[in-house]
């Protein structure tokens, strides 16, 4: 099967200005490691997924890809095509999209932003024009073809920079937390647009980035978890969640606690341990991924123990969040 | 690189009509731009009338408050633009597109051209009529090649700033600021550049604007041969190599700029 991205022990550091002490998150003597020996391999007509926490390296290697970045060393193919000696040859293949970000000038509409991104591919203005009505009737925004873009709203201008990147129809598309502080039903849209361009041709690849782990179970043919600028692992979510099949997921709730949550992950048969804390609720969710289900009793003892009333107790099927704990030890939202 | 010429001029003709489509669709713009310009202009006319300056001055004020429409413009809207694009998350757009990056300023300055010309030909009206402005041509094609040559000089001086600027934070928007005032002075837009002596008019004869104005108040005027710095057949020859300088520069200067924005990451580094 033919590559549409395949990456060489790609690296990149970035020098800080102020030299810093040397910390775990890859800061080193003023140097930040980004991306460590990334390899990855995604099949055409793959939708891949790069799961990671905020500072993972995701971007880094999204940024690369789009020859936007050089990297310290490494290679990264896109297409069969190197993106550091053939940049313009890769751009001819790409789009990009970055959630949470905006496109174009407020004084244009939507239809004249996307036509006028679309000139930047070269595509016929006839053709352009039919691929914005399409758009613009599938991520219903057709009453707003018309609109100034400096009078819409975040939520519909990121789906106008959504709609841009797919009208010049690429091969290959890198989407960087594409539902990044969308609405629900936006990024319901957003979601169901990307499954139907992909089914539309079978030429079609997606490099998907998002810290959304059900967005990326849901949509992902196979995941690969990045972590500190290192690919951990890389395979179908279906499998990824299989590892975890001999072992028990539990949820618990317990009252908004902020101290002293670390002793929980030392309890007798807890294999991972991670927290969130919900202060809008006055909560704090547990997660524990158990050696067996047994030991349950040892967590609700220690939480008793430790003067914790449990609010809620549920056991889970593995998700894509429990692989992310087992394999890293903490949580996305919690950078313990 | 294979350029893809048909891909290139759609770019071009994109990114040009951003600017088009703003010349009239916020009327606001139109006093910030038109209004205020006049009313600065004015005031040099007053001052010269006060002093019982030669009836030439009058006119030399208008024309340079006309041509002071395309400096700003250049320098608001060719030399930071490149640092707004990276601010508002189009310059990674442009970067990653299958286009040449000399197509979206070559589109910035078409566009830009005519937007200021909208301002510069309303200003020269109006300030023409109310000061009833005696113009005395004496060589129309030559007067029009130096307007052309001034343009395409000083957009081609902006784009030289963009590429510089892109990488820049809020450096380029002083830099912007400091060259906005000096300029108005060097280059004499409101009054004979030879005034600022020899040296000194030959220095700010770098900016294509001190060439162009002193060569248009020569050509338009009755006695502006008498005020010209050098005679305008040598400044249209300057300014043809300033065009050609500042095109080729500008074009090196941002695949330059490209290359260390990429290696050290801060092609799209934000709120720097």
């Amino acid at each position: 099967m033919n590559l549409a991205v395949e990456t060489f022990d790609l690296n990149r550091t970035f020098k800080l200005k102020k030299a810093k002490n040397k910390g775990e998150n890859g800061n080193n003597n003023g140097k930040l490691i980004a991306l460590e020996n990334a390899n990855i391999k995604i099949h055409q007509g793959e939708l891949f997924g790069l799961l990671g926490p905020n500072g993972a390296g995701k971007t880094t290697l999204i940024k690369i890809l789009a020859t936007l970045l050089l990297p310290t060393s490494g290679t990264g193919l896109v297409d069969g095509i190197d993106v550091v000696k053939y940049p313009e040859k890769v751009r001819k293949k790409i789009n990009m999209v970055s959630g949470g970000e905006h496109c174009g000038y407020g004084i244009l509409t939507v239809r004249e932003t996307l036509w006028m991104f679309s000139q930047f591919y070269g595509i016929a203005t006839k053709v352009a024009h039919r691929r914005i009505d399409e758009l613009l009737k599938i991520l219903k925004m057709e009453e707003f073809a018309k609109t100034k873009i400096g009078k819409l709203s975040t939520g519909l201008r990121q789906k106008l920079n959504f709609m841009r990147g797919f009208v010049c129809d690429p091969k290959i598309m890198f989407l960087d937390e594409p539902t990044l502080g969308l609405d629900v039903q936006i990024a319901r849209d957003v979601r169901i647009y990307i499954r139907t361009w992909m089914k539309e041709n079978p030429e079609r690849t997606v490099l998907l980035t998002t810290h959304y782990m059900a967005e990326a179970d849901e949509l992902c043919d196979r995941v690969a978890i990045i972590d500190k600028g290192r690919v951990l692992v890389c395979d179908s979510p279906q499998n990824l969640k299989k590892s975890l099949a001999g072992e028990a997921v539990f949820y618990i709730e317990i009252p908004l606690s902020v101290n002293g949550m670390e002793k929980f992950g030392q309890i007798p048969g807890v294999k991972q341990f991670a927290y969130e804390h919900k202060s809008h609720l006055g909560r704090t969710e547990l997660k524990f991924i158990l050696e067996e289900e047994s030991a349950i009793s040892n967590v609700t003892e220690s939480l008793s123990g430790n003067g914790s009333k449990i609010i809620s107790l549920s056991k889970m099927e593995p998700s894509l969040e429990d692989v992310f704990v087992a394999l890293v030890g903490r949580g996305l939202k919690n950078e313990n | 690189m294979k350029i893809d010429l048909k891909t290139n001029i759609k770019a071009i003709i994109a990114r040009s009509y951003v600017r088009i489509v703003a010349a009239n669709r916020e009327p606001s713009w139109w006093f910030t731009e038109t209004l205020l310009p006049i009313l600065s202009t004015a005031a040099y006319v007053y001052v010269y009338k006060a002093l019982n300056a030669p009836e030439e001055y009058t006119g030399f004020v208008i024309l340079g408050g006309t041509m002071s429409a395309y400096w700003i413009h250049v320098l608001w809207s060719m030399a930071a633009q490149f640092y707004w694009e990276k601010e508002i998350g189009n310059l990674e757009l442009y970067m990653i597109a299958p286009i040449s990056r000399m197509s979206i300023l070559l589109g910035m300055a078409s566009g830009g051209m005519f937007l200021a010309t909208t301002r510069a030909v309303f200003i020269f009206l109006v300030g023409s009529l109310i000061f009833k402005v005696d113009f005395a041509i004496i060589s129309l094609p030559k007067l029009f090649a130096v307007f052309v040559l001034t343009l395409v000089g000083l957009y081609g001086l902006g784009m030289l700033f963009s590429s510089l600027f892109m990488l820049y934070g809020r450096e380029a928007w002083h830099g912007v600021t400091l060259l906005q005032e000096p300029v108005h002075l060097m280059s004499g837009f409101f009054f004979p550049v030879r005034n600022l002596g020899f040296a000194v008019a030959l220095g700010a004869s770098l900016i294509p604007m001190t060439l162009g104005l002193d060569a248009m108040r020569q050509l338009a005027f009755k006695t502006g041969a008498k005020s010209g710095f050098i005679s305008a057949d040598v400044e249209i020859a300057a300014l043809v190599g300033l065009c050609v300088l500042f095109l080729v520069v500008s074009k090196y200067a941002l695949e330059y700029m490209e290359k260390l924005g990429k290696k050290e990451g801060r092609l799209t580094l934000r709120w720097q």
